[in-house]
């Protein structure tokens, strides 16, 4: 159950696969033979082992197994059938391919090993519910550095919300009332604390922690970590809510009026801006997984949009209430949706058909939150509940509770830690939630212990890697596969042909021959064109290998054919 | 309440930053697809970015070397010095160059009229050449004293003699002329002599793994080949126009490429010579050389058409185009042993060194170099079918008289097409077969 689970909608039988990875566990070596068809059919018998007759006790027994879940972690898909192609050399190349994929599965499976770091957990005895471990408990019973990571700043400007950079170093906190800061949230260092002067709606962090976006009352201001003003973008208008597209180098906005833009911050251009008409909605996310927005609006309904298409993407009813939060978790597959019924409901991003948990919250969420190990995050007006696995089965108590004396505004999970910031009504507090961050991160995707050198090489490498913001499709593997749907324009395009009319074309000769009448040439040249027309159209007729009228036997009635109607020949 | 136990992340820095500053950054990696996200679409522009990149760095010339005062006629590659070769002229000069000072180290007239044709022997200690004036000379590779300046031997043949070409492993050559005539150094007078009709033969290799095969170009638009074993030719094939020369694949024995007038190489098997195994297109004039690769995966043709290009054996187009302003009409061309370098000889006295790969980076890689371009190599492949990333990598650009012809000869053959098939329309079904364009070329077979 939990495998199927965890399947990617492009993988389409689950069952199929897990027999596969069971396979796989068997141990193969690459031998660099010259295929031929022959002996493709025949059984390799000079692969066996020699000593397969007699019994020897062997002190190493080979490669150690592969647990099948850590495979399926790495798996690509099913591969495809070698059988199903014609061609010896071709099947053999495939197979070859398939080879060498599954062995970087295992190669990755098998890597795990070298992760140093645990995740976090919380172990209690039986029978006691972790919910009502409070911070201090936990604070007291986790290192001094780790404790450190439990703090509350109490701040005047208002409610404030909060964001995480991309590698979980820095934080960024904006206020209603103007208040803007950005820090390093595990040395306490200050980068900048400015007040704008002015409502600051949301807050991002662009692609590195020197820049930083703030959408305010009028316009959206891009300053630089010491709070200088580099950018007013004028034409990015009362802004609601920012999302940054880090792979794309996109900062995705709503703002009142519904219109939707996604600048590139790389260049400075607005990519796409057009209207959603959805009216005001002040419910946006990513989601992670392939970059699309997710916008929640006043009926219910969820609707996903890229950049390139005007219409959304897919549309989802989720409540028949007014939306307060959505969030997408990591890996894109599971959506939490939450409503002003106080209901709060999971669903399967990539189906999209029924919730697959419905949970009934004691009042509506102000915030939701997935982790990056799939804790969800609801805030319930000065309360913080954490889930845990709260996707696949339903739970009946929250794994953490927070409460706090203060309304809560927004909360981020910290990437990389297992730390919660919460923005609230009077400043920003943070709390640790165990087993809710990655332990291990990649240094080259995000690291948090990057030098100043290492994050401009990172940057250079993400700017030659940006992609463009066409390839935001709700499956990002779309890239890699097969353009079926040309092929069916193709033939589209060709059918047209048939039904169309021949051009008119506009005779005017280049020279003038004075005294001598082109009719004769003109009509030369349009029956040309039109006798072309004509045998396209065959020829498309021909490719398309449409049904005939001749061929379909008519019913008989014998004798009394003869008063059948007869088909009207047009002249 | 007391019994939990709670494990948070807490990472100590000493473990993820380097000791000193001679260190180098620790980077610690996880595969997980998760913290990976759009790999696909990253993949491709990373791609996009690769074969952009290539053509970028496509510099394929890397130098020429002049000297000679008149066109050259001939080269021979040494068989196990990289940087040895032997070049010869119309006005019968001969010099031999350092490839890697690009220096002449010695020149000397060896022939009256034409160098036609020059070869190495096994050993690389002597080379053999013939010129027009019927004398086939060998010569010592290398002068220790002023004596070895002059020929170790000189044979003086009955008739023309206009192509040369040593065995594999026996002290045995061939030349061609009016006859295909088999030599032995030791002997004044050929061993064997093999004919077949009145014809001139211009063009005469060995087979480099079937040793005692070779095969020789004739003037009557044959290709005719012989075991040096036997006393007669084996087979001959005839083709539409005459062929220029012939290079055996060093890999696969019974392969054997023909550069043709007609502006088509034709890869043929021995096994079936019926119709050619490949037809490789894309020159727009007569093909006058062409030499395979050490690999046998690839072979590189000069053309009258002032360029050079390399083609993959199996392919019917060629991979990549070489030309330059000054470059003239090619005579002879040749790829290094090492299957690095081209080398080419044309009309206007220069001889021209390429690299095979023309976006090859030269001299050593570091490792971490070695797998960014393994990387991206993979990654062109795995997209190479992508519309954006194929025009790319296809994109060549030629001078505007290839691009003129090879539009003339694009409208040409719609025009054979238009004309076949109005005929066809026009007579008794059957009366018009359809043949193959490998079938097209190919008069007749003789045993």
């Amino acid at each position: 159950m939990n495998l199927e689970k965890k399947k990617r909608y492009f993988e389409t039988d689950p069952e199929v696969s897990k027999t596969d990875a069971n396979q796989n566990n068997n141990d193969f070596e690459v031998y660099n033979i010259k295929i031929n068809p022959k002996s493709l059919k025949r059984k390799p018998s000079h692969f066996k082992n020699k000593n397969d007759g007699k019994v020897l006790k062997k002190k190493f027994s080979g490669k150690s197994p592969i647990n099948p879940e850590k495979l399926e972690k790495h798996s690509r898909g099913e591969g495809i059938d070698h059988n199903n192609v014609k061609h010896p050399l071709h099947a053999a190349k495939l197979k070859k391919r398939e080879n060498k994929l599954n062995y970087a599965q295992k190669q990755a499976a098998r890597s795990e090993i070298l992760l140093t770091e645990q995740q976090g957990s919380l172990v209690v005895e039986e029978g006691v519910k972790t919910t009502s471990i409070s911070q201090k408990t936990i604070k007291e019973s986790v290192d001094i550095a780790a404790a450190t990571k439990i703090f509350d700043l109490k701040l005047d400007f208002g409610p404030y919300r909060a964001k995480y950079s991309r590698n979980g170093r820095h934080l960024l906190l904006g206020s209603a009332k103007g208040h803007l800061a950005a820090f390093d949230w595990v040395t306490k260092k200050l980068h900048c604390e400015i007040n704008v002067m002015e409502s600051i709606h949301d807050i991002s962090w662009l692609h590195v922690e020197t820049m930083i976006a703030a959408a305010q009352k009028e316009w959206l201001y891009i300053y630089d970590n010491t709070g200088t003003e580099l950018h007013c973008i004028k034409r990015l208008d009362k802004i609601l809510r920012m999302e940054f597209l880090p792979y794309h180098f996109l900062l995705a906005t709503v703002n009142e009026y519904g219109f939707m833009s996604w600048l590139d911050i790389s260049i400075g251009e607005i990519v796409s801006h057009y209207n959603n008409h959805l009216g005001r909605t002040s419910v946006m996310t990513q989601n992670p997984y392939n970059a699309t927005l997710c916008l929640g609006n006043s009926k219910g309904v969820v609707s996903l949009w890229s950049p390139t298409v005007k219409e959304p993407l897919a549309k989802i009813l989720c409540h028949k209430t007014p939306l307060t939060a959505i969030t997408v978790d990591n890996r894109g597959m599971y959506m939490a949706t939450s409503g002003v019924d106080r209901s709060m409901k999971i669903w399967d991003i990539r189906n999209l058909d029924g919730p697959i948990q419905d949970y009934r919250l004691r009042s509506a969420p102000v915030d939701l939150q997935f982790s990056q190990k799939d804790m969800l995050a609801v805030g319930l007006g000065e309360v913080v509940e954490i889930y845990s696995n709260c996707c696949t089965q339903t739970v009946d108590r929250p794994y953490l509770r927070h409460r706090m004396a203060k309304s809560i505004n927004n909360f981020k999970f910290c990437p990389y830690e297992d730390v919660l910031g919460i923005g609230t009504s009077n400043g920003f507090s943070s709390i640790i939630v165990p087993g809710s961050g990655e332990p291990n991160f990649d240094a080259l995707e995000s690291n948090p212990f990057q030098t100043k050198k290492q994050r401009k090489e990172a940057e250079v490498k993400a700017l030659l890697e940006k992609i463009p913001a066409e390839l935001i499709t709700l499956n990002p593997f779309d890239i890699t596969e097969v353009d079926v749907p040309s092929m069916k324009e193709q033939m589209e395009a060709k059918k047209k042909l048939l039904y169309l009319k021949p051009k008119k074309i506009d005779y005017t000769p280049r020279y003038k021959n004075k005294g001598k009448t082109n009719i004769a040439r003109k009509k030369i040249i349009k029956d040309a064109t039109r006798k072309e027309q004509i045998e396209q159209a065959i020829e498309a007729k021909k490719h398309l290998n449409l049904p005939t009228d001749q061929n379909i036997p008519k019913q008989s009635f014998g004798v009394l054919n003869r008063f059948v109607p007869k088909p009207k020949i047009k002249k | 309440m007391s019994n939990v136990k709670i494990k948070v992340i807490s990472r100590n820095p000493e473990d993820y930053l380097r000791a000193t500053k001679r260190d180098i950054h620790k980077l610690p990696r996880n595969y997980d697809p998760s913290l990976h996200p759009m790999e696909a679409p990253r993949e491709y522009v990373r791609a996009l970015n690769a074969v952009k990149l290539e053509r970028v760095f496509a510099k394929p010339f890397i130098g020429n070397l002049d000297g000679h005062r008149d066109g050259v006629s001939a080269l021979a590659k040494h068989p196990s010095r990289l940087a040895v070769l032997a070049s010869g002229a119309f006005d019968g000069e001969i010099r031999i160059w350092d490839l890697a000072l690009r220096k002449c180290t010695r020149n000397f007239v060896a022939h009256e009229g034409w160098v036609r044709s020059l070869c190495f022997t096994p050993n690389g200690e002597t080379f053999v050449s013939v010129g027009d004036d019927k004398t086939i000379k060998s010569w010592k590779a290398e002068i220790q004293t002023p004596d070895d300046e002059e020929p170790i031997n000189t044979l003086l043949s009955m008739s023309v003699v206009s192509g040369v070409t040593h065995h594999k492993s026996k002290p045995l050559f061939a030349t061609c002329g009016e006859h295909c005539q088999l030599w032995e150094k030791t002997r004044s007078e050929p061993i064997k002599v093999f004919k077949w009709g009145v014809d001139s033969l211009h063009h005469v290799a060995f087979n480099l793994v079937e040793e005692n095969l070779l095969a020789a170009c004739a003037s009557d638009r044959s290709i005719i080949l012989y075991d040096s074993r036997e006393s007669g030719p084996l087979r001959k094939v005839v083709m539409e126009l005459r062929s220029n020369s012939l290079a055996w694949n060093p890999m696969e024995a019974f392969i054997f490429t023909v550069a043709n007038e007609d502006y088509n190489l034709y890869t043929f098997d021995v096994r079936k010579l019926s119709h050619p195994v490949n037809i490789h297109v894309d020159h727009t004039s007569a093909v006058i050389d062409v030499d395979y690769a050490p690999t046998g995966r690839e072979f590189v043709s000069g053309s009258y058409d002032k360029s050079i290009r390399i083609f993959e054996s199996l392919k019917g187009h060629s991979r990549d185009v070489y030309h330059t302003k000054r470059m003239q009409r090619l005579t002879c061309v040749k790829w290094s042993l090492d299957n690095k370098y081209i080398l080419s000889g044309s009309d206007e006295m220069n001889i021209r060194m390429w690299k095979a790969r023309a976006s090859e980076k030269l001299g050593v890689l570091k490792p971490r170099e070695r797998t960014a371009l393994n990387y991206s190599e993979a990654l062109k492949e795995k997209f190479a079918h992508h519309p954006q990333i194929r025009r790319i990598s296809r994109h060549r650009h030629v001078p505007k008289h290839i691009y003129n012809a090879k539009k003339e000869l694009c409208t040409i053959k719609e025009k054979n097409k238009r004309k076949e098939a109005n005929r066809r329309s026009h007579s008794k079904p059957g009366a018009v077969p359809y043949v193959s364009e490998r079938n097209k070329h190919i008069v007749k077979e003789d045993e």
